[in-house]
Order: structure tokens, then sequence, then C-alpha cells
């Protein structure tokens, strides 16, 4: 620490180098905390404590197959389930099929299961009042500029009304709210409205429902209890699958694309190009500089601290310019969200993408330094000193 | 002084970069043969090209830097070609599933043929449109069609691990109205058995769908018969006998959709009023080419932006490290361009030569990033859930027009990077250049 300085003084030996060097850096960690802001928000949907406790029961032969609704009371008899809910696609559309919304006919329980889920407990009585009334999450309210009070016409584009159209009409009676941020791209665009409302009104749905909820007591025995839940209706024409709402979160995603193996490539190429350009960078800094360390060595700093120094610049450079555009990314990601109104949703970058992107800075900054470093290490005071 | 340079630098490059993005080809290769014309007859034109000369003929001695803006640009052009070809493979995939002569009549409001559903009665009126092909033996070329979404065990995923697919249930009409569509393994299924035929892509993406295997669909055994090909989306369907599948789903007699073969392209304006003109129908009719084309715009612009993004942050990041690297071999070249200026060569050529020399290198990267995305991604499968409901395979393309789209990129990266370089090497004193070491 006592030669920090010196350390410093080297770094700012060319201001413009080492601001080029500094700004594609920043470029490179700018693109990651984006990147792997998106890679995390993936992997953490429905991995809170709350997720691993719901199970989720589908049928077994596709996703849009309903189950029967006489399953709850089954389902709710068995050991470990605490409290079961269910849950029906609405298929909802706003102003034309373009905005597609995330739209469920919900039982009135429903909210029971999701404590992560902030609702104001008024509002929730409203809802329960009301039945055309839906609650509707906050980033979709911001998106069309919506009212509570205000009633608001939807398209279904499955399931027509009572009288034969796809147009519907919901009062907003309350607003969803996400406790954890992380979340809140999902749970601040959903609405949820009345199962008993949408199933009376529409001839198609006759007490069948999309999935069911249910809540398990004891973690640790929660895949006997979704397998029990599914000997309920073995053989039966709706059997059925249970696994853990994360479980099911994880299968979903992963046939969306797989995000992971998209972005881990243009990860490897953008930090393959920024060791090339900022190892290059170093090494010319080191090379231009022979005869300083040489006159270093001379005056009795020894060879490893020689080394340790030249390490520690190129450590230094690429913490300061990964901080800086962590930092940046921290920044555009939820403006650009809040910019678009709700069409894209950039999480901050969290905890856990601020330590990998820390461990990352060092480790390159570790590789990067490394030749130039051991080149000075080995740096002959009398060869280095004539010039040769 | 100083602060209006920097403004007109900025206001050049800005000029430059809005010309290289908005001209189209054959206006930009009017300008470069305009210059390549500057350098054979002008007399300035012709000391640039002798600079650059020289400074091209040394670039073997400072290998290891120019190589450094080299690989460093391939990254950067890899990289957005990789992902506008993964936009571009999905497009062209979902868009030439349709064709301007085949309409597709789905319930109206349905934005996709998993939501709609139809009457017997209403596909029966929709048949009688006189707009409509005949065959030969005089039936209306149109296909009432079911569609659900099946869960099947994913190819290499964990043991209960599933994926969805799309199994259509067609009629013998099915074959006619898609000319494409062609049996290349096996043979088609026979009407009222539970026998499938696959798409290549499905196949590709599922277990268990190769000939001659069983499998459970709607928890009844089916047995697959034949492998189809169309080079379309639907590649990525399995289909079975329409009767079949609406047995096994509980669908009855309807259906979600027709596809119906138009006697001419011109006549769907016809066919679209006849079906308005119906009180008994409220439908909604598109030619496929539309219809396929709505689908797949959300997915191709949202991959298309973020190739774009990804690639304008690493470009920054590249123009960057040219800056430095070009920087550094002007430096080291100081002393020679300094007396090349002594012995009376001017500015504009210095600079035309450094310019030149990054955006050959630039050029250079551009090549390598765009051949090495062609050699890795072109006619990569990749799959993805397509309007949420089933999964679509498709292939990667890399097609000319995107590797032109990444040397352009790698040339706008190269200009901007070696121009700082250039002006600086153009205006350094020349005794201070000539005594540094």
């Amino acid at each position: 620490m006592k030669y920090f300085h010196l350390v410093w003084a080297a770094l700012f030996r060319r201001k413009t180098r080492t601001f080029l060097t500094l700004a594609s850096i920043v470029a490179a960690f700018l693109l990651f905390g984006l990147l792997d802001g998106i890679r995390s928000s993936f992997a953490q949907l429905g991995q809170n404590a709350d997720g691993a406790q719901r199970l989720q029961t589908a049928s077994k032969l596709s996703f849009i197959e309903t189950l029967p609704i006489s399953l709850q009371g089954r389902i709710a008899n068995i050991d470990n389930i605490e409290a079961v809910t269910y849950a029906n696609w609405f298929g909802g559309t706003y102003q034309g099929p373009k905005n597609q919304l995330f739209t469920f006919a919900v039982a009135p329980n429903y909210l029971d299961l999701y404590p992560e889920i902030l609702v104001d407990p008024a509002e929730v009585e409203a809802w329960k009042r009301n039945r055309t009334g839906m609650l509707v999450g906050e980033t979709m309210m911001k998106r069309f500029d919506w009212k509570v009070g205000q009633r608001v016409p939807l398209q279904s584009s499955i399931f027509p009304n009572s009288d034969g159209s796809l147009d519907w009409a919901f009062d907003i009676v309350g607003v969803l709210r996400a406790k954890d941020k992380k979340s809140a791209g999902f749970t601040e665009s959903l609405i949820l409205m009345h199962y008993d409302y949408f199933e009376e009104s529409t001839p198609y749905v006759d007490g069948d429902v999309g999935w069911y909820i249910s809540r398990v007591s004891d973690v640790r025995r929660s895949d006997a209890a979704a397998r029990a839940i599914d000997a309920l209706s073995a053989n039966s024409p709706h059997e059925t699958k249970s696994m853990s709402e994360q479980a099911a979160m994880a299968s979903q995603l992963k046939q969306m694309a797989d995000i992971g193996l998209i972005v881990g490539s243009i990860m490897g190429a953008v930090f393959f190009t920024l060791l090339l350009l900022t190892g290059n960078t170093m090494a010319q800094a080191v090379r231009e500089r022979t005869s300083e360390l040489a006159v270093l060595k001379t005056i009795g700093f020894s060879s490893s601290s020689v080394l340790c120094m030249v390490l520690a610049e190129s450590m230094l450079i690429v913490v300061i310019g990964g901080v800086l555009g962590l930092a940046l990314a921290a920044v555009i990601g939820p403006a650009a969200s809040a910019g678009s109104g709700g069409m894209i949703s950039l999480p901050p970058v969290g905890l856990q993408s601020w330590m990998l992107g820390l461990a990352l800075m060092l480790a390159i900054g570790l590789l990067v330094g490394a030749l130039p470093a051991i080149r000075a290490m080995r740096l002959n005071i009398v060869d280095a000193l004539a010039g040769r | 002084m100083k602060v209006l340079r920097a403004a007109g630098l900025v206001l050049l490059i800005a000029l430059v970069l809005a010309a290289w993005i908005f001209l189209p080809w054959w206006a930009l290769l009017g300008v470069a043969a305009a210059f390549a014309l500057w350098m054979l007859l002008a007399r300035s034109g012709r000391q640039a090209a002798s600079v650059t000369m020289v400074g091209v003929s040394t670039l073997s001695q400072r290998l290891g830097s120019s190589s450094v803006v080299i690989v460093g640009i391939a990254g950067v052009v890899g990289v957005l070609v990789a992902l506008l070809a993964m936009a571009e493979g999905y497009r062209h995939t979902v868009s030439s599933s349709g064709d301007e002569q085949t309409a597709i009549v789905l319930r109206g409001g349905s934005s996709a043929e998993l939501m709609s559903v139809m009457t017997r009665d209403a596909i029966t009126t929709i048949e009688r449109a006189p707009e409509i092909a005949r065959d030969a033996e005089g039936r209306p070329m149109a296909s009432p069609e079911l569609v659900v979404a099946a869960n099947l065990p994913v190819r290499g995923g964990a043991a209960d691990e599933d994926g969805s697919v799309q199994l259509r249930g067609v009629g013998d009409m099915a074959w006619a109205v898609r000319p494409g569509m062609k049996i290349v393994e096996g043979r088609r299924f026979e009407p009222g058995k539970r026998e499938l035929v696959v798409g290549k892509g499905a196949r590709r993406q599922f277990t268990g769908l190769d000939p001659g295997s069983e499998l459970r669909l709607g928890s009844q055994p089916w047995t697959v018969v034949g492998v189809f090909e169309s080079g379309d989306s639907m590649e990525s369907e399995v289909w079975a006998d329409a009767e079949v599948v609406a047995a096994t789903y509980g669908r009855g007699s309807s259906r979600a959709s027709v596809f119906a073969r138009l006697s001419a392209p011109s006549a769907f304006n016809a066919f679209k009023a006849t079906l308005a003109a119906d009180p008994r129908l409220q439908v909604e009719a598109k030619t496929t080419l539309d219809y396929f084309q709505g689908q797949s715009e959300g997915v191709s612009k949202v991959l298309r932006i973020i190739g774009i993004v990804v690639g304008s942050i690493m470009a920054i990041g590249a123009v960057f490290g040219a800056l430095n690297t070009m920087f550094a071999s002007v430096a080291s070249r100081a002393r020679e361009i300094a007396t090349l200026r002594a012995i009376g060569f001017r500015g504009v050529p210095v600079v035309v030569a450094v310019l030149l020399e990054t955006m050959l290198l630039a050029a250079l990267g551009g090549a390598l990033g765009g051949a090495i995305a062609w050699l890795v991604f072109n006619g990569y499968t990749a799959s993805t859930l397509a309007g949420g409901v089933a999964q679509l395979t498709f292939e990667f393309k890399v097609s000319p027009a995107l590797l032109w789209e990444g040397l352009k990129w790698a040339l706008a990266i190269g200009f901007v990077g070696g121009l700082f370089p250039a002006l600086r090497a153009a205006t350094m004193p020349v005794t201070d250049a000539l005594r540094a070491a």
C-alpha cells in the first residue's frame, strides 16, 4: 500500500492512453452489467423462498389442457398441503392483439398464497366485492396510464363473453406491487380478475381451471406431496404433472431459448476482446518504462515488488473501469426500463452481479498484467539502463 | 479555435457515419472510385498512395499491435453478425411459411391458431367461397385444420423435462394446399389411425420421433410413420389425422383454422369481402404471408435490437482499442512521419495514409469476424417458444447482406479509430518529433 502513489502516478503517465483503455473496459463491463442482470433475473424467477413452498399442478398432456375444478378439494385433503388455489389463462389484450397482457382469472384466495405480492388490504376487499373488478400491476398501470376506479375494456384472444363477442370490461380496483423489486418485472405487469365471473360469462370454461397452486407446509416433503397430487388423477383423462413453482418456471424459460448459452457466448467474445486490448496496452506501458523500472531496481526495489507494482497497476485500471461500467449499467438499465414504459424490463444490477463482476475484474487484471509484470521482474538492470 | 476544431471534427464524423449508414452500396462504390481516381491522378493523391504503401509494407514489423486491432474488430463483427443471423434466421423461417395465394381464416379476434375455434357450419360456409381454387375433381382446395399443443420429452433434457410441440390435425387437402411439403422418410399417415408424421425440426428437438417408434400424446399411444420437410415453420410441427386428433383432445367437430388456396393472389380481397359479407360468419381472413410475418415480427425485432445494442456497446469499446493502438503506432513512427513532412509531404497525404492503414486493418478484422460467424453459426439450429405456445426450430442464417453489414461496421470503427491518430500525425510539430527518441 505504501507504493500506491507510485502505481497511481504510473497509471497516469500517459493520460490519453489510460483514458482510452479505461473507456474500452467501461464499455465491456457496461455490457456485462446489462447482460448479467438479464441472466440472473431469469435464473432467479420463482427462486425465492415463497416459490419453493408452492407446487404448480398443470395438465400432463399440454399446458393448454384444463383440469376439473373438483380436484381442488381432493388436493386440499393431501397431507402436507396447507392451501390450494387455482387460476386460468384469460389471454387478455388491450387495444388490439399487439398489446398482449399477462391476465389470469384467479380464485378469491389466490393472493393468500403469494405473500410477495403487496396489495392494500382495503383494495383486496374492494376486489372481492366487485365481480368485474381487477387488480393491476404497477408497471401495467403506468404503461397505459390507468387509474384506480377506471373501467377498462379488454379483449380476450381465446374466450368470448356471454354475448358471444370477445370484448370484456373490468373495473380497476387495486394495484399489485412486488415486495422484492427483483421479481417486479413479472409481478407488476400482471392482471388478476375473478375466476367466478369469468367462468360464468364464457361458455367454454365450464368449471375447468388452467392450473392449481398449492402451498406445502414442509418444503422437505414437497416431492411426496407432488407425487400424491399426481396420483389423484393417474390414468384419468386429466392426468396432471406437479412440480415446484421454480422448476416449472425454469422448464418454461428453457423453452424460450437457451438464454444462458447466448448471453454466455456474447460475454465470452466481449471479454476475449477486452483482454486483448488491455493486455496490449499494459505491455506497451511496461515496454516504454523499461528504464524507469531499471532505476527503481537500482535504488533497491526487489524484483518481486516490481512485479507486484505492475500487477497492481493493471488490476487498478481494470477495477476502476469495471466499477464505472457496472455503475453505468446500474443507472442505464432501470432508466431504459422506465423510458420504455414497461415494454422492456432491465433489472438493476444486483449484488450477485457486482460480486461476479469484481471477481472478473481482479482476474482479468491479474491475467493481462501477468506477462508484462514477469517481464519487469526479470529485467536485467544493466541491459535495461543501457537501452538494450 | 481549439473548441471550434473539435466541434468541426465531431460534425465530420457524424456526417461520414450518417452517409455511411444511409447511402446505398452503389453510391459508396462511386465514392470509393472517386477516391481511387484521386489517388491515381492528383499529385497529393499520389503522395498519399506512396505514404500508405510505406505504412502498409512496415505493418509486419508491428504485427503484435496491428493484430490487436484486427482481432478486436473481428470480435465485434463476429458477435454482431451472429446475433443478427439469429434474428434473420428466425424471420426467414417464419415468413417463408406463407405466400400471397394462400389464405388463413381464423375466428375473429384470435391472434393465433391455437386460440381460434370454428364450428363445422362456419367451415362449410367458408369452403363455398367462389375465390377458392378447385382441384382436378372440382373440390375446393381448402383445408380445415385443428391445432393443439402437446408435451413431449425434449432431446438432451432431464428425464421428465417436457417441451411443447404443436400437433396439427389435417385432412388430405392439407397436402394439396401446401405444395412445398415433402415426405422425406417413411409415408403419410393413414386416415383414422393413430399415426403421426413429424417435421424435421420437431424430430431434432424432441426424443422418440424416429419413424417406427411409438409415443404417448393425449394419453393415447401413437406411431410415427414418416418425416416431412417443408423449409418453414411447419417443420417444427407434428401432423396427424384431424378426426383422430379431435377425438383424442375432445374437440368434437370444431376446427381452429382453414387454409385455403385461392385461384389467384389477386383474389384475396374478394375472398375477404365474401367472408365479411356473410352474416353467419365471424371470422378474419389473412394471407398466410401476412399471418406468419405478423407472428414473427415481435421476436425478430427484439432479436435485432439486442444485436444492435450489444454490437454498439462493443463497437465503442473497440473504437477506443483501435484509437489506443493507432496512437501508439503513430507515436512509435513519429520520427518517420516527421521526416516525411520535413522533406515536403503535406498534411493531407499523411492523414489519408494513417486512416487508410487503420481501415485496412479494420476491414481485415471485419472479414475475419464475418468468416468466423459464418463458419460457426451458418446453419446452427436454435429453438424458441413461438407465439408463446410451441417450440419453433430455426437455423441461423448468415446472409451476404449481413456480412456486408458487418464489414460496414468494421470500416466505421476503423474510420473513427484512425481519424484522431491520423490528425495527430499530421499536426505533430516536426522539430519536436524529429528530436524525440
